[in-house]
């Protein structure tokens, strides 16, 4: 389980905190979408449940990281590494550009763990695995399409073996099939028992794998409940969310006032 | 100016990877074209070719009519301006004022004129307030939308973006529609890459879609989206809007967007 309790988190020179009082739970196996507008604090969020901020980043925390049960806060950073991981946007900027192969780019993470060869093999090709990417072994990484390069900063981070995982808009930059293939990795990463936060404007993308999503106003946690019904949830355009397309369609036909007959025609469609 | 045309435009990347494959494509001025296809697919190598950024390694790039191989980049900033997908690749300047002020006054403006340009472009963007921030102090998305603005102030007759919409929320997205419609009013053209399907039939008249360096759909939404054009779509991983979908399901005919889905539908009630 990865919490957050009572977290406030302010960055280094700035005047007032980016997150206020957060709260969070995150079960094994379990997705969590995270909403919110521009600057609500979303990336924020991300960087304190990875552990990045203050550690990496300077600020002020209050409150605590638990993971496992155990206080992140005095943990070495490659201790840090292997409980939780966290991935960003853009895949150029996560991976190494030190690596020829894709196979030595899922490696270089437990390599640096000082790991014997043997576990380090082992790791890596259950990382390819887990991402289904083993077919690109032998790849240049910097000559893979955006989605696959973002699936091997995936593997990078499973490959330190943590149970968390953090991702902040991690199909941004991505094509409609490069979307489709990280939200498939990360429902098998899930069943496979990592808990999983993800940062995401795509709500329709969240609509598919998150049973939770929570939705963030102003560094605050405002909503927090199943999927469905934050997804749905009218006061999402005020919080500068785009509504998924079904939600989108269902309100603007009611908005219009179509006849009963009709939008039960349109729900028929939707079904 | 200027209609562009790109006439069997093919571009080969040192190394050997065909970006383009013979493009012929014709924008007339006003006009307003999403570009749409999977990540490599040449998206960004074509609209590169329009301000001379990338010169083709076969065909030709017309600027009314006229060859622009020996048309300086320069020159060409003067009528097609690019907004570049990555915000961080263009800005440098130390305050938001300073950076949007940057190409109007490399263009020659000075003066009054200069600061009703840039002025504009802030309102535009919505980040009049915001004139003395170091840039590196906005969000990920207003650097975005600055970026936006350093090239709306150029009043270039020709606007480019590329993804202009990604990691915008909704209020963001709302401002690179209205940026749209205002420069469509004023005439210009305005030439999109996107993935976002439903923005695409949205917000533009003409969908182009790309696939291996070459144009496999170029129409209005209504037509790249219907129906019969779907196995095409689906052929380079692309999905039509939810709308079209359903008005397909519900026999409307097509219905790219939200809009005309709901005026299909109150029409057969």
């Amino acid at each position: 389980m990865l919490a957050l309790e009572s977290v406030g988190y302010t960055y280094a020179g700035a005047g007032r905190p980016a997150l206020h009082d957060v709260n969070l739970e995150l079960q094994d196996g379990e997705v969590v979408g995270l909403v919110g507008a521009s600057e609500a604090g979303k990336t924020t969020l991300c960087l304190v449940a990875s552990g990045l901020a203050p550690r990496s980043m300077g600020g002020t925390l209050t409150g605590r990281l638990m993971l496992d049960g155990v206080d992140a806060a005095p943990l070495a950073i490659h201790q840090l590494g292997e409980r939780v991981g966290i991935a960003f946007a853009s895949a150029a900027t996560q991976l190494s550009g030190v690596s020829g192969t894709v196979y030595e780019e899922v490696a270089f993470g437990p390599m640096n763990l000082g790991l014997p060869a043997s576990d380090v093999i082992a790791r890596t090709d259950r990382a390819l695995a887990a991402l289904r990417i083993g077919e690109l072994a032998g790849r240049d990484p910097a000559h893979l399409s955006g989605g696959q390069q973002q699936l091997v900063a995936i593997a990078g981070l499973v490959a330190l073996g943590p149970a968390h995982l953090v991702l902040d808009e991690p199909t941004a930059q991505l094509d409609p099939a490069g979307t489709a293939m990280v939200a498939e990795a990360l429902v098998r990463l899930a069943a496979d028992g990592a808990s999983i936060l993800v940062a995401e404007h795509k709500t329709d993308l969240l609509a598919g794998i998150c049973a939770r999503v929570v939705a963030l106003d102003a560094g605050r946690i405002l909503i927090d409940g199943p999927a469905a019904d934050v997804l749905g949830d009218p006061r999402l355009p005020e919080l500068g969310v785009v509504a998924p397309a079904a939600r989108r369609l269902r309100r603007a036909a009611r908005d219009v006032g179509l006849p009963a007959a009709t939008l039960a025609r349109l729900e028929e469609a939707l079904a | 100016m200027p209609g562009l045309a790109l006439e069997a435009v093919g571009h080969v990347y040192p190394g050997g990877v065909r970006a383009l494959d013979g493009v012929d494509l014709r924008i007339e001025l006003g006009e307003r074209v999403a570009l749409v296809g999977q990540n490599g697919s040449g998206k960004t190598t074509l609209v590169r070719h329009l301000n001379g950024l990338l010169r083709p390694t076969s065909g030709r790039v017309l600027h009314d009519e006229a060859d622009v191989a020996s048309a300086t980049v320069a020159r060409l900033a003067r009528s097609v301006g690019l907004v570049f997908q990555d915000p961080d690749r263009q800005i440098f300047a130390g305050s938001v004022r300073a950076e949007v002020e940057f190409g109007p006054r490399n263009l020659g403006l000075g003066g009054a004129e200069l600061a009703a340009a840039v002025d504009a472009a802030l309102i535009a963007v919505g980040l009049a307030a915001e004139a003395r921030t170091n840039p590196y102090d906005l969000g990920a998305s207003r650097r975005k939308l600055l970026a936006l603005a350093s090239v709306l102030a150029m009043r270039t007759p020709v606007l480019v973006l590329d993804e202009p919409t990604t990691g915008q929320d909704l209020r963001g997205v709302a401002t690179v529609r209205r940026v749209i419609d205002e420069a469509h009013a004023a005439g210009r053209t305005v030439i999109a890459v996107t993935h976002d399907m439903d923005f695409a039939a949205s917000a533009f008249d003409r969908v182009v879609v790309m696939r291996e360096g070459r144009i496999i759909l170029d129409g209005p939404p209504a037509s790249v989206f219907a129906e019969s054009a779907w196995d095409v779509l689906r052929s380079t991983y692309l999905e039509p809007p939810l709308a079209a979908t359903i008005g397909a399901r519900l026999g409307l005919g097509a219905t790219p967007t939200d809009a005309a889905l709901l005026a299909a539908l109150a029409g057969a009630a």
